[in-house]
């Protein structure tokens, strides 16, 4: 009798937990099919490019940039980037990546105050690049072939800050986690870059990349992205603040964003030279 | 527990780091604000409205010496202690900048405050205002750096004045541009933009009289210095030794192309009086164009000039420059991270050359009817940007001379920078442009503390 009992909880529970496992089963059922059954790999790519460089149809935001060196010097950078997308980098995240066009004045260091760069992006070919040197009224055209260069002599590049054709690389779906997608990328022109591959854990709800990790010629992990904090600003998931580390130089640059905003309906003649010569204060506070 | 002590941290961190290390492709922790927990933003996101007052500069020392001997001039060629402060206020109707610079100049005779020329214990940089009088208008008012045009180091359309004393003797490169006290209002239509600016009391160059640098005076037929300063006689009725520059540009897909016009005067004294023999500044007309934009791996870029010395039409006045025609063409290309080579080929053409020649007094050297000049800029930036290494040589194979720009620089951090170079002149001759600067080598050395504010 008293073992009778104790079988009929054990029935009851082994129940409770079989509905359970059931509805927890179901639920990911569910949520696996809102996850779109797995998306093609060429959706992944799209939407990652999509929500890494093209939220909104612009944006801004003032960033402050630390560079930290092997013997723990900081040098720090501030400045604030406007962009605009040229043409509207589709919902269906079809076809080659769109034009841009990035307004980036410079604050701190002094000698650098009021210095400003302008880049009309061209993901498939060179870059159009301006650097106003305030001292001299110049404005100065930069060349840019080379997209992997340091920016602003940090261990983030021109590349990372901009978007990385994602034409210029073969990919491969390897693993799915319960996060994240893992993508390994081969350069199709490695001599013109210095890392051999790279592997991207791609945030499956939202289709952030949280870390890049670039293997060098010889194979040896020597450079890692993290995204170390993700705030939604009106919408659309931002990384708020992120991490460069140099493994070789040992060291490492962080990036925090504030004032983040999007959809500000940035006129396109702010992407010129009469605003590369006077800044456009109202849209940089 | 090894986990509670610090020691032991660092033994599990040593135990564990080369496992980790080695084992590449190990997923990241959820970064905060994704999965479970909605991060909350703590950071200022505050912007404050209204307008701001900003202030920043830097304070430097500078110092170089002659690398020849020049009887006529000091040996030490740079000894000074500057301190620039930058005030600016943004965000109103109406912005404004002012930029000073305190100097104690040792090498400099005079030290009277020259606004002008710069001499003195003050150069007054900045003092304009800026305002929008219209959504496609812009105007600044006051004294101002204005740079336009594609040369880099060589200007045609350009003809705002430089000082080329600064330029020499291993000041840093923002002082090769002397400030211009005008107003500069810019147009802009969706296909281009057109940028008037009036200087209503002609600024001349900072130009070599002899005070800080040797140059062949074509009046006396030898190398002056110290000894016999020249004193140029400059145009300074306001409104009516006034200047007038215009650009009319436009950016098609990258490719920037501009139409110049000058009115004004030669910006460096190319005349002289022929009664008393004083250096003048004749009249001068200029109308250009130029074009820059992206070709094969690198940028292009192409500038004429005409330039019309209206006092001298005919070219047969012996006391005054003859008319020229100037053209450079330029392209840029980086040749491996971080470095760029840029080259430069600069013509100044001669008009009514005969007419020239023929009136030249005999005995005086004469200009050839062209000048080439071919120039090579080199740039390596290296430890993370920090250190700046540049060479930039003109080299001219009719003048048969030169000049050499070196210098290097370093970043200590964002305060401390220290730098470094020489102005090496040389050259056959000691009446053509270079040639005649050849005693004035230098080397420099220079300490800079900038500040502002994060």
């Amino acid at each position: 009798m008293h073992g009778m009992r104790v079988n009929m909880q054990l029935t009851s529970r082994a129940a409770h937990y079989i509905i359970g496992a059931v509805i927890v089963f179901l639920q990911m059922l569910c949520i696996c099919q809102s996850y779109a059954a797995t998306p093609s790999l060429e959706e992944i790519i799209r939407k990652t490019e999509h929500t890494a460089y093209y939220l909104g149809k612009d944006g801004s935001a003032h960033v402050k940039m630390i560079i930290t060196d092997s013997q723990g010097r900081e040098r720090k950078r501030r400045f604030t980037i406007l962009r605009l997308d040229e043409q509207a980098n589709g919902q269906d995240y079809a076809g080659p990546a769109g034009d841009q066009k990035y307004y980036l004045y410079i604050s701190y260091p002094s000698d650098l105050k009021n210095t400003v760069l302008l880049v009309w992006k061209h993901p498939a070919s060179d870059d159009d690049r301006w650097l106003y040197l305030p001292a001299l009224d110049l404005a100065k055209r930069i060349v840019a072939s080379d997209k992997r260069t340091s920016f602003l002599g940090s261990d983030f590049l021109y590349e990372d800050i901009s978007g990385r054709d994602v034409t210029a690389d073969t990919h491969q779906l390897i693993e799915t986690t319960n996060d994240y997608y893992v993508l390994k990328s081969v350069p199709r022109e490695p001599d013109t870059v210095e890392f051999s591959e790279y592997t991207m854990w791609i945030h499956r709800q939202t289709f952030l990349p949280v870390k890049v990790e670039y293997l060098d010629k010889q194979g040896k992990k020597y450079r890692v992205y993290e995204a170390l904090a993700v705030e939604t600003i009106q919408g659309y998931p931002t990384v708020t603040r992120s991490r460069m580390q140099d493994l070789a130089l040992r060291q490492e640059s962080i990036m925090e964003f504030t004032r983040i905003k999007y959809d500000r309906e940035i006129p396109e003649d702010i992407f010129t030279e009469r605003y590369l010569r006077n800044p456009p204060r109202e849209l940089l506070r | 527990m090894i986990s509670a002590t610090p020691s032991g941290i660092l033994l599990l961190i040593i135990i564990m780091y080369p496992l980790s290390a080695s084992r590449a492709g190990e997923a990241p922790p959820l970064p905060a604000g994704l999965g479970s927990g909605q991060s909350t933003s703590t950071r200022e996101n505050n912007v404050s409205a209204g307008a701001e007052f900003d202030v920043n500069g830097f304070w430097e020392a500078r110092a170089g010496i002659r690398t020849r001997n020049d009887p006529r001039q000091r040996q030490t060629s740079l000894r000074e202690s500057r301190l620039q402060l930058g005030i600016e206020r943004t965000g109103g109707a109406v912005n404004l900048k002012l930029t000073g610079d305190l100097l104690y100049d040792d090498v400099t005779d005079s030290h009277d405050i020259d606004l002008e020329t710069g001499e003195g214990f003050i150069d007054l940089r900045e003092a304009w205002l800026f305002y929008r009088p219209a959504d496609r208008a812009d105007l600044k008012a006051g004294r101002q750096v204005l740079t336009w045009g594609t040369g880099d180091l060589l200007f045609i359309n350009d003809l705002f004045p430089k000082d080329f004393k600064s330029f020499f003797i291993g000041r840093d490169e923002e002082y090769l541009k002397a400030p211009s006290d005008a107003i500069k209002l810019s147009l802009f239509s969706d296909a281009m933009g057109l940028d008037l600016v009036y200087t209503p009391r002609f600024d001349a160059n900072r130009y070599i009289d002899g005070s800080r640098l040797s140059f062949f005076n074509p009046a006396t037929g030898t190398i002056t210095g110290r000894e016999a300063i020249v004193k140029a006689r400059v145009p300074d009725d306001w409104l009516d030794d006034d200047e007038v520059a215009a650009r009319l540009h436009t950016n098609w897909h990258g490719y920037e192309l501009a139409v110049y016009g000058y009115t004004g005067f030669w910006k460096s004294p190319r005349g002289a009086d022929p009664l008393s023999g004083q250096a003048i500044f004749p009249q001068l007309d200029v109308v250009g164009l130029s074009g820059r934009g992206t070709l094969g791996p690198g940028i292009g870029n192409a500038e004429l000039g005409y330039y019309y010395s209206r006092d001298d039409s005919s070219g047969s006045d012996p006391a005054i420059v003859n008319s020229e025609i100037r053209f450079l063409v330029g392209y840029e290309q980086e040749i491996a991270r971080e470095m760029t080579l840029g080259l430069q080929y600069y013509l100044e053409r001669m008009q009514d050359y005969s007419h020239y020649r023929n009136s030249l007094p005999a005995g005086d050297p004469a200009r050839d009817h062209n000048r080439h000049v071919v120039t090579v800029r080199f740039t390596w930036l290296a430890l993370q940007q920090n250190l700046r290494f540049s060479v930039f040589n003109f080299y001219s194979p009719s003048d048969a001379d030169g000049y050499l720009r070196a210098g290097v620089s370093y970043r200590l951090d964002d305060n401390w920078t220290l730098s470094s170079g020489l102005n090496q002149f040389y050259g056959d001759e000691q009446h053509t442009f270079f040639g005649q600067l050849e005693d004035n080598s230098n080397i420099y050395a220079a300490v800079r503390y900038g500040f502002g504010s994060l």
